[in-house]
């Protein structure tokens, strides 16, 4: 059984200001920003890589870890 | 990631900062930051403008991430809070209408061209090498002055806090991303 634990990025969308700098690292496209508002990740995309949360002016991405 | 046209639009905003050193007329140009993301806030609510184009973004990212010069720290709590956001928002707005100000002053004669530069809303940087009289009124050179200062200003600032914290550490406190993103919140009903 895989019971392992993964990794994916959550955005802290009340302090997101929406400039769009995660969009450009990540690997495999899994974020968006919604109507300039917010962004949104696709966890069924994300592979946990962290490099937007690295990459985040804001620092409001976090990575948890999720039961896969 | 493949690079696209729009990435590489940092050349346009360093090709910008150095000809206001030769000649401040070029400042003019820097109206196309201002109405280009507003322009796309308003009809297509999106800040696709900070998300694609912004050209100063890309420098911030360039310098602070290729070249190193940033420590990579998170920026402190307190400036990504609404109230300092917005509170520099104003503040900036502020400062650009006292600039509007000047420059009408010198259009209706009633104060004279001051060549200078002034970083920080404080510090008169002497410019005078770079205005070489116009067939214009001096009015439009009092605003290239003026609006040079807010582009070099707000340079300065980004640049700091680029070394302090993030390298796009500007984009959490532009005035321009901020009111943007308002825009977009009024617009797609989320306020
Ligand atoms: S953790 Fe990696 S894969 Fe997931 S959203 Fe961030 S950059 Fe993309
Ligand atoms: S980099 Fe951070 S602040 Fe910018 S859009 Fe992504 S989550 Fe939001």
């Amino acid at each position: 059984m895989n019971e392992k634990k993964r990794q994916k990025a959550a955005v802290d969308q009340n302090f997101c200001v929406a400039c769009g700098c995660c969009v450009k690292v990540c690997p495999v496209s899994a974020i968006e920003i919604q109507k300039g508002i917010a962004a949104l990740v696709d966890t069924a995309k994300c592979v946990g890589c962290g490099r937007c949360a690295k990459e985040c002016p804001a620092s409001v991405i976090e990575l948890r870890e999720v039961s896969a | 990631m493949k690079k696209r046209w729009y990435d590489y639009l940092w050349v346009l905003s360093l090709t910008y900062l150095i000809l206001g050193f030769f000649n401040i007329l070029f400042a003019w140009l820097g109206l196309l930051c201002f109405f280009i993301p507003l322009i796309i806030s308003v009809s297509q609510g999106t800040k696709g403008y900070c998300n694609r184009y912004c050209g100063r973004g890309q420098l911030f990212g360039l310098l602070g991430g290729r070249f190193g010069l940033s420590r990579k720290k998170d920026i402190p709590r307190f400036m990504k809070s609404k109230a300092f956001r917005y509170g520099f928002l104003i503040f900036f707005f502020l400062m650009f209408f006292q600039m509007l100000w000047n420059t009408y002053l010198v259009f209706e004669g009633a104060a004279s061209l001051k060549q200078v530069v002034t970083l920080l809303w404080s510090f008169r940087l002497p410019w005078h090498w770079a205005y070489h009289g116009t067939l214009l009124h001096p009015g439009v050179a009092q605003f290239a002055f003026g609006f040079y200062s807010v582009m070099l200003t707000s340079t300065v600032l980004g640049l700091i806090t680029m070394v302090l914290f993030k390298p796009r550490s500007w984009c959490v406190y532009c005035p321009m991303g901020t009111m943007t993103q308002l825009i977009c919140k009024v617009k797609n009903h989320k306020m």
